[in-house]
């Protein structure tokens, strides 16, 4: 029984590794494509979860528990890029619409 | 920015970054981490509260300017290196003092002094340039 569990273990990590390159090739194609500057910016942060993802499978493959504290670190960290980027948009619209190259914040809510 | 979620979200999330900075500055003592990479994450929860809650909020979170900050850590991280004098070692050698009751503690050093000194530096330096660029905008 030990053996069967060892080898389903191999199994789903040689399908998770499939499933995370097609989805890393996806990513990369919405970012390539992406029509708007939005698209981009949320395959960025895709990316970045799938590293995280790749670390976790890659963790359990070598049993090395230390690649667990990178993921932490990158799920914690990860998203401040696309939160500045989407703050980098969001003042962009901002003086687009007010027709200036100053953008402040405040009275806008 | 004005974004309730982001508001909502990023003092829990501050909060934790800090949390695992502390642990990551911790355990680089025997496993991967250290002062460096710990005052990273631990700037990346100042820099994440700049932009949800405002420049104000910030320096009021981190009370002291930043540089002081990072002048304290650059002191203490000095001080490690001259306690090592005191004991007719080179500078900067690492100094251990096994507490007698308990050897194994093996916790009480220069070299965590210096680490802590690394941790502070380099908050107070990354957020000094978060707050930086902030205000220029």
């Amino acid at each position: 029984m030990a053996e069967f569990g060892a080898q389903f273990l191999e199994w789903s990590i040689d399908i998770a590794y499939v499933a995370i390159m097609m989805s890393f090739a996806l990513t990369v194609f919405r970012l390539l494509r992406g029509p708007t500057l939005a698209d981009r910016v949320v395959s960025l942060d895709m990316m970045a979860l799938l590293g995280i993802v790749f670390i976790g499978v890659f963790s359990l493959s070598t049993g090395v528990y230390a690649y667990l504290d990178v993921a932490i670190a990158l799920a914690l960290i990860g998203f401040l890029a696309t939160v500045a980027f989407a703050r980098y948009i969001y003042r962009g619209a901002l003086a687009e619409r007010r027709g200036s190259d100053v953008p402040d914040e405040g009275d806008d809510s | 920015m004005n974004s309730l979620i982001l508001r909502t979200a990023v003092p829990a999330l501050a909060g934790l970054m800090l949390l695992f900075s502390i642990y990551v500055l911790l355990r680089g003592h025997n496993e991967p981490g250290g002062g460096f990479i710990g005052g990273l994450i631990g700037a990346s929860a100042f820099a994440i509260y700049t932009i949800a809650e405002g420049l104000a909020s910030a320096r009021r979170a981190l009370i002291v300017p930043p540089i002081t900050i990072a002048g304290v850590g650059l002191f203490l991280a000095a001080i490690s290196g001259i306690v090592s004098l005191l004991f007719g070692d080179a500078f900067l050698t690492g100094q251990w003092w096994f507490p007698a009751f308990n050897p194994d503690l093996k916790y009480f050093s220069s070299v965590v002094l210096f680490d802590i000194g690394v941790y502070l530096v380099v908050v107070g330096a990354i957020s000094g340039i978060a707050f930086a660029l902030e205000e220029r905008e």
